[in-house]
């Protein structure tokens, strides 16, 4: 059976104040990717966090068409990196990953799965140095690998590649992508580079101050206008000789 | 197939299991250092033994006189065995609190836990002493109880507060210092000259006072303590990643953090309410714990035990061996002996733990 996510009117508050609100998007399926765009503070990250259980609010999140309920949740949420300063191995923080909500008793077949994604990674040469020794790219890395060991369902990615050099993140968006295709998860992530979107993305969901804007497939949400409206940029969207679409910036938009 | 990922995977897997199994032999050897500590301790005192001489009392050779294996038995044991387990609670309770708040300064001394439960003390060493003069130690012990529980609660809630950080809580548990501190000066001021001197010998904190009954109270609270911590290890680790992400491992951070804080201040205030009030240890030993087997809670929290439990033992040893005859008062030494040990390890230690 294919893993669907679908909000509906779906909020966010914090005490009285309401960050984001009526939030409806189509059924998203496994295999697919969605990003989520807009610019900072517009709530992607309170969107994020509601659907992985962590804020309240109205609306509806149903997942696999069953209400989500508090509790364990078939949802991975890597939030956006924090700088930790623990003294625990890129091994144990994946491991320990792992085992929440399992049986306490390592198996082997806890371990295999940690080598698998430390190497689908390719961060085992860094799987015995201390978290607190990592890069801000490395340790985005090994967030991912905390969530994707976990072996997900439902993929919920909070600016992934925002410390990753270009190689890592073309690198590390196509295993998104082939993940979400091979193992039928349903990835939702936060980006901010449209082209990198345009690339991997099968949708897209638009937020701004708040509220979702426009949510569809990727080439009709992406336009001239939208960089107009939303992040206040003159830019056109042009494919360049292997047809590939691609966002160009002329400037910021002139105050009228 | 050439760089198939079987080729590489046994490397890491292989590299994890001599990991552990360092970690285990660092356990080992914290469990050797302990024993041989509590035996020097034993035999120790006004009259010296050997160490020949307490193994064989302890085995109950017939081969040692009777009054070797009285002293031993029914005047230094329990005092020796409360060293073990004062110096382990104090040390698991230090080490969650470090955990749960994520705070290298948090320890039941530093965050007033232990100046509540001197001020508990007091009031009932100040004012409870002619009331029910045959259940003094109880009182004593249980308002030193209430009172670190109280401190306890009020910092879990006011750490659950929206945008109250890490370094808010240190001020807060400052603060309780501060009052707890002066509330106890107050006590002493209305004190009459008598009940003064028992608070102040009291403050100071001494293995001496240590008997069967509350050695086995102490022993109790720890066996019951460390398997509900170790049922959480998973969890625990995790909340060293932040509460985001341990939230969203499935954590249930809060119920988490109210359970452990519970459970820390019976282990903080139980030893405090018997033994009154020893510093450091609290500080110390998980600091020790982390430098040796790093913040895995499956290992991390025995070798807090074990190394709290070492380092009081031994501060006992050496809290005997000043002045020969003289035992001073263990809460002096721990801290004096401690510190400096704690640095020298901090400033020699690559892997820094903060």
């Amino acid at each position: 059976m294919v893993t669907t996510l679908q909000l509906n009117e779906v909020g966010v508050r914090y005490g009285k104040q309401e960050v984001l609100s009526g939030v409806t998007t189509p059924v998203l399926k496994g295999g697919e990717v969605t990003a989520v765009i807009g610019p900072n503070a517009a709530g992607k990250s309170s969107l994020f966090r509601r659907i992985a259980g962590l804020l309240d609010g109205p609306g509806s999140i149903r997942i696999d068409d069953v209400a989500l309920r508090p509790g364990p949740s078939p949802v991975c949420y890597m939030p956006q990196d924090t700088s930790v300063n623990t003294v625990l191995t890129v091994y144990e923080s994946v491991l320990l990953a792992r085992k929440q909500g399992a049986p306490r008793k390592v198996t082997d077949e806890d371990l295999q799965e940690v080598d698998r994604v430390l190497f689908s990674l390719r961060i085992e040469p860094i799987a015995f140095k201390g978290l607190n020794e990592l890069s801000g790219g490395q340790r985005q890395l090994v967030s991912l690998a905390q969530v994707l060991v976990r072996e997900p369902k439902i993929l919920l990615l909070d600016e992934p590649t925002s410390a990753l050099d270009l190689h890592r993140q073309v690198e590390v968006l196509a295993l998104i992508r082939s993940l979400a295709r091979d193992r039928g998860i349903c990835v939702v992530l936060a980006i901010h580079d449209l082209n990198q979107v345009l690339r991997v993305a099968d949708r897209v969901m638009v937020i701004d101050a708040g509220t979702m804007v426009s949510c569809g497939p990727v080439e009709t949400v992406i336009t001239p206008t939208l960089l107009q409206t939303i992040y206040r940029v003159d830019g056109r969207i042009e494919r360049c000789s292997r047809l590939c679409p691609h966002v160009i910036i002329d400037g910021p938009l002139e105050a009228a | 197939m050439a760089h198939s990922p079987a080729i590489a995977m046994p490397k890491g897997r292989g590299a994890y299991r001599v990991l552990v199994q360092r970690k285990k032999l660092v356990l080992l050897a914290l469990a050797v250092v302990l024993v041989l500590s509590v035996i020097a301790d034993l035999g120790l005192g006004p009259a010296r033994y050997s160490m020949r001489e307490v193994v064989m009392a302890l085995m109950g050779s017939p081969e040692v006189t009777e009054q070797v294996s009285v002293v031993i038995w029914d005047i230094r044991m329990p005092v020796a065995l409360m060293a073990v387990v004062v110096g382990a609670a104090l040390s698991a309770a230090g080490a969650q609190m470090q955990t749960i708040l994520n705070n290298p300064l948090a320890s039941p001394f530093t965050l007033g836990i232990s100046a509540a439960a001197s001020f508990g003390a007091s009031v009932a060493l100040v004012f409870g002493v002619g009331f029910l003069p045959w259940a003094i130690d109880y009182i004593v012990s249980i308002n030193a109880l209430l009172m670190a529980m109280a401190a306890a609660l009020f910092i879990h809630f006011m750490s659950q507060k929206r945008g109250v950080t890490v370094e808010t809580i240190v001020l807060l548990g400052i603060t309780l210092v501060f009052t707890f501190n002066a509330l106890l000066a107050l006590v002493q001021y209305l004190a009459s000259e008598q009940a003064l001197s028992a608070v102040v010998f009291w403050t100071m904190g001494s293995l001496t006072r240590a008997t069967w009954p509350k050695l086995a109270i102490t022993t109790a609270v720890v066996v019951i303590s460390l398997p509900l911590f170790m049922r959480r290890a998973w969890a625990l680790t995790a909340l060293r990643l932040g509460d985001d992400k341990a939230a969203s491992f499935g954590v249930n951070v809060r119920w988490v953090r109210l359970e452990t804080m519970m459970v820390i201040s019976l282990l903080a205030a139980v030893p405090v309410a018997f033994v009154g009030t020893i510093g450091f240890i609290g500080l110390v030993g998980p600091h020790i714990a982390r430098m040796l087997v790093g913040e895995d809670q499956r290992y991390f929290l025995p070798a807090s035990v074990l190394s709290g439990a070492a380092i009081l033992s031994l501060t006992s040893v050496i809290s005997k061996s000043i002045v020969p005859g003289t035992i001073f008062p263990i809460g002096i030494i721990t801290a004096l002996v401690g510190v400096p040990f704690l640095f020298s390890l901090i400033m020699s230690t690559r892997r820094r733990a903060w």
